[in-house]
């Protein structure tokens, strides 16, 4: 064996044809006679569709078709199947693919245009006229589960969709035994997703095979494959969905949308290829977002400053429709109780219906607002007790002798969650060595000599990963005795071609050149899941390297036939099987591959099985536990309110690393978003549910201008859950970060100041914040 | 977000230029582009016709011309950035160009767009306001000059007619070579490049008797339009470049009517009106070689 590839910050293969242009994303894939989409979307958060006049615009140049919901009866009718049922949800809490009777969110599409061009398509959808009878708005979450609050959806009750719960313990008796017990309200804010490619899809229908293909932006092709082929009623085996190049998805885009339904429908309708592409402001006002979360917690803590339980409710912004389930809030529970030994825990989750966009899962889903929540309560017991905020963590801390540890929790199977390794004390000390906490005073002193504020920032976090069942993996020697993977999780840039490729490289003996990976087509892999939840390296990362393992043994057991050889006695290097100690005594894997490929009136070698390949689906079948703890510190002009962070250091543990540079991008992009959510991003709705913050003049993201840099240290607590020890690292670097800022600004201001209870913070809001404090 | 139907013109002359906008209604002219493609992109602006400057001859450059420094309408941003003469003779201007957007963005952008334009929270026009430039106007009837004064209108609004364009900017520069000139910018913006919350910059020539000769102070973003504060500056020629006289501004700069949004409110506007202004003039002063 050569140098092992798998741990080695190897160059990401995909990023020359990347960053050079050459990327294949949907809308540079152009079907010959492709006509163009533009939709018609609802100006008001809430109303009932009087009427639509296309009249004019089926007039207008270019125009090939106008269709409203009505149009597709033929093909569809009614909302979309519930993507990820829930037995809480009576449902479906779906859209249709163009609204036909009421409208839910500023945004929501109502009519399509197909044209020759986009912009035909723009010009004629300006002519429809949209008469909406307005109905009242439920857009304040804080009130919408009052008993007078305006309905979101006319046909229910109320605005409550469900309650989840999540306890265990003595909860009444740990906080009757308390010595402390404190109450807290925290409001939590994120907005979009904001990848730098937007959505789009491309369908072409055949109606003679009655077969569908499609190309979307997607984290999930084969959920967009069931979905579509379900509401259809075609066999999926007639639907074809590919995930080209996909730049970015962060979550938005695992669910499944309307405008996906809609062009496929208008494939059918015309026979021709139709092509949308989200612009920006479509993704601004249709995309899923994150938004808003109100959690009212108390938490019990012992004189020492032990934290023991955690009791409260939380709201939680669902928007209009429930195209994900409850994955959303129920992540939220399933966050509990981080880092924390806790003896008791009661938490309900009030998933409420408003008439803005739906929130789905955004870059650690509901992980970064129970962290902040919970890494707040820890910073109110250290003020509360006058205790520095890392002894309460010490304190606090599930400890490394009590792994695997068994939280009192259940996961979304019913199953009893415990985690499987990881020294969170250890993680702690690091950061706080690494920022040099011991310094900070020092460091403190000397801003206030030039007149600034500077804050040491904390927090720490446990992420699960690895969500099942699977996502599994073909890996398969090519005649020419090239590796070739493929796999059904796509990717949205996180380098799996890079990772994937390293696993199988190791496996076979071959060089990282020699292996290719392909993914997220339905017509090369028969099944996948989705690229959400840190599962991919878990999940496909194993199954490539279950699948590689039975490729190297039947081809050391098909070369042990051609070289008369002992299988014990031979060796793989460089696509060469050659005997240990007697290298010319060999046979390439090309030969092996070619041998197992069968020539006509020949035998296979031994009575092998056909095809020097194998599939493996691993199945994920317990969550694999990642953490980590962040410091940083902030400065802040005491005039301005302005914030800058002028140092970030992460101590993150995903157990064994695969590739530390894609993990470091990783967890950088990640940080670079909280911070985004701590200090920026805010998406601002009016009491009517229209957005007033939908271009990026006024939603702020995150700029290299403003960001820190980010100093990284590894801890590697492997796995026993996988073959490769690994455990998830696509959200860790978000989950705390938001958290850690807003501690440090807390700090900056100082043990006069308010103690901080929302994100985003404004600077305008600082500067207040300085004003009114008590020196 | 594709912009509707227009019809392109490209002239190469002036003398083209000039027929064409003699003889089309409902235009837009075309310069760096970096407001009115969005806008356009957006249907907020829909012109039947537009008439793009970038390859008119001779819109573009600068130069000395006297005690003043012309700027062709369609010089570049970034070039502005990198002038020597800029340097020299009116460096608040190149500093002030930091803040303009970006790198990529002020190598379309151009200093007559950005006057004609009139962003609240735009530097260019500001600096203008400061120096009380001069603005040459060409149209098929002839040429005209305008002051500062009376050719930023209003919010996004200017004297141009839509039968004319603008040609050129002067500003005469202050006295940069004397040992008792100073000069100070400052912005803030919660990113980098942002249009400005608030935003202030300060002239000043010191006599040899170390008192204000001359003074103009300009606060932009906190109203529609960028303010000078006239009556604070007339108050202060005589007075000591000293704490009171910074102080005096900051009132008055805090005294504006400012604008309120979703984001950011009106007293916060004042507070940075006030923190912008007393950093741009205390940078004046100390550059002015009198400290006190």
């Amino acid at each position: 064996m050569g140098a092992r590839l798998f741990g080695a910050s190897v160059q990401r293969l995909e990023d020359a044809r990347l960053v050079t242009g050459r990327g294949r994303y949907v809308d540079d894939i152009h079907p010959a006679g492709v006509v163009h989409a533009a939709f018609v979307r609802s100006s008001l958060a809430h109303g009932l569709i009087q009427s639509i006049d296309t009249s004019v615009a089926r007039t207008m140049p270019g125009v090939l078709a106008v269709y409203v919901m009505s149009d597709f009866a033929a093909f569809a009718s009614g909302p979309l199947p519930q993507l990820a049922p829930h037995p809480l949800i009576q449902g479906p809490i779906t859209y249709e693919p163009l609204a036909s009777g009421e409208v839910r969110h500023v945004g929501e599409a109502i009519a399509m245009v197909l044209a020759t061009s986009r912009a035909e398509a723009e010009d004629a959808a300006e002519r429809i006229n949209l008469d909406i009878e307005p109905l009242p708005v439920a857009a304040d979450l804080a009130h919408a589960l009052d008993p007078d609050a305006p309905k979101a959806r006319s046909e229910r009750a109320d605005n409550r969709l469900a309650t989840l719960k999540t306890a265990f313990g003595d909860v009444a008796g740990t906080f009757a035994r308390a010595d402390h017990v404190l109450k807290e309200t925290f409001t939590v804010h994120r907005g979009g997703c904001h990848s730098m490619e937007t959505r789009g899809v491309i369908a072409t229908f055949d109606a003679d095979d009655r077969r569908l293909e499609m190309w979307t932006s997607s984290q999930s092709p084969y959920l967009v494959r069931r979905n579509l082929a379900s509401y259809f009623g075609l066999d999926e085996s007639a639907v074809r969905v590919r995930a080209p190049d996909v730049g970015g998805g962060f979550g938005p885009k695992a669910a499944v949308y309307p405008e996906e339904a809609a062009v496929a429908l208008a494939a059918m309708m015309t026979g021709k290829p139709v092509k949308w592409i989200e612009d920006r402001s479509e993704h601004f006002l249709a995309t899923t977002q994150q938004r808003d979360q109100i959690w009212e917690l108390e938490v019990a803590a012992s004189n020492d400053g032990r934290l023991l339980g955690v009791r409260g409710r939380c709201l939680h912004d669902n928007g209009a429709y429930a195209p994900y389930g409850a994955i959303l809030p129920a992540t939220a529970l399933g966050s509990f109780p981080g880092p924390y030994a806790l003896e008791a825990l009661d938490i309900s989750i009030d998933i409420v219906l408003t008439n803005l966009v739906p929130t789905t899962p955004v870059r650690g889903a509901s992980r970064p607002s129970v962290a902040f929540v919970l890494e707040r309560l820890a910073d109110r017991v250290a003020r509360h007790l006058g205790l520095p905020r890392e002894e309460i963590r010490r304190r606090s801390f599930i400890r490394v002798e009590q792994m695997p540890y068994v939280t009192g929790t259940k996961a979304r199977d019913g199953s009893p969650i415990s985690y499987d390794s990881g020294d969170y004390t250890a993680a702690l000390n690091l950061v706080l060595d690494k920022i040099d906490a011991d310094g900070f005073a020092a460091r403190r002193a000397e801003a206030a000599s030039r007149g600034k504020l500077l804050g040491l920032g904390l927090a720490s976090c446990v992420e699960d990963t690895g969500l099942g069942p699977f996502e599994g993996a073909t890996v398969r020697v090519s005649s020419r005795g090239r590796v070739i993977v493929t796999t059904g999780a796509a990717s949205q840039g996180q380098g799996h071609q890079t990772t994937l490729a390293q696993i199988a490289a190791d496996a076979l003996g071959v060089s990282l050149e020699n292996v290719s990976v392909e993914a997220a087509d339905s017509g090369k892999f028969p099944l996948g899941i989705s690229t959400i939840a840190s599962r991919v390296a878990v999940t496909a990362g194993s199954s490539v390297e279950l699948a590689a393992q039975q490729v190297r043994r039947k081809a050391l057991k098909t070369a042990s036939h051609l070289l008369e050889a002992a299988e014990d006695d031979l060796e793989i290097e460089n696509g060469v099987v050659f005997v240990k100690g007697a290298s010319d005594v060999k046979v390439t894997l090309a030969t092996l591959a070619q041998s197992l490929a069968g020539t006509a009136g020949m035998r296979l070698p031994g009575g092998i099985e056909p095809d020097l390949a194998a599939t493996a689906y691993f199945e994920s079948t317990a969550l694999t536990f990642a953490h980590g703890s962040n410091a940083c510190e902030v400065e802040v002009d005491p005039e301005t309110g302005d914030v800058r962070i002028t140092r970030y250091v992460v101590a993150h543990d995903c157990g064994r690393l695969i590739n530390p540079l894609i993990v470091d991008g990783q967890i950088r992009g990640g940080v670079i978003h909280g911070i985004g959510n701590a200090l920026y991003e805010r998406m601002i709705h009016d009491d009517q549910g229209q957005p007033l913050t939908a271009t990026y003049a006024d939603y702020l993201l995150p700029m290299a201008s403003e960001m820190p840099n980010i100093e990284i240290y590894h801890l590697e607590s492997p796995s026993p859950r996988n073959p490769l020890g690994v455990k998830g690292a696509g959200e860790g670097g978000t989950i705390p970060a938001a958290a850690c800022v807003i501690s440090a600004i807390e700090d900056a201001i100082g043990p006069g100041g308010t103690f901080l209870r929302h994100h985003p913070i404004s600077f305008e809001e600082v500067a207040g914040l300085i004003d009114t404090r008590t020196i | 977000m594709k912009a509707a139907a227009f019809h392109y013109h490209d002239p190469r002359t002036r003398e083209d230029l000039m027929g064409l906008l003699g003889r089309l209604d409902d235009l837009k002219l075309l310069a760096g582009g970096q407001s009115l493609m969005p806008m356009m992109n957006f249907r907020i602006v829909a012109p039947t016709h537009l008439v793009d400057l970038n390859r008119v001859d001779g819109l573009g450059g600068i130069s000395r011309q006297g005690a003043e420094v012309r700027f062709g309408a369609l010089t570049r941003q970034r070039e502005v950035k990198a002038s020597e003469i800029v340097a020299n003779d009116l460096p608040i201007l190149t500093e002030a160009l930091d803040h303009v957007g970006h790198v990529q963005t002020r190598s379309r952008g151009t200093i007559g767009g950005s006057c004609c334009h009139l962003d609240p929270s735009a530097e260019i026009p500001a600096i203008a306001a400061l120096y009380d430039a001069i603005f040459e106007i060409g149209g098929p009837d002839g040429t005209r000059e305008v002051g500062y004064a009376d050719w930023h209108l209003g919010m996004l609004t200017s004297a141009l007619d839509e039968r004319e364009v603008l040609e050129g900017i002067r500003f005469k520069p202050w006295q940069p070579a004397d040992a008792g000139h100073g000069w100070g910018f400052y912005e803030y913006a919660r990113r980098h490049g942002d249009f400005a919350i608030a935003g202030a910059g300060c002239l000043v020539d010191i006599s040899d008797q170390g008192t204000i000769e001359r003074i103009a102070t300009v606060v932009m973003g906190v109203d529609a339009v960028p303010v000078r504060l006239r009556e604070a500056e007339a108050a202060l020629v005589g007075a000591r470049p000293d704490r009171t006289a910074i102080a005096a501004l900051v009132e008055a700069a805090r005294s504006i009517d400012a604008m309120t949004d979703p984001q950011v409110s009106a007293t916060y506007r004042r507070r940075l009106a006030g923190v912008v202004t007393e950093r741009a003039v205390l940078a004046a002063f100390q550059r002015s070689g009198i400290t006190q």
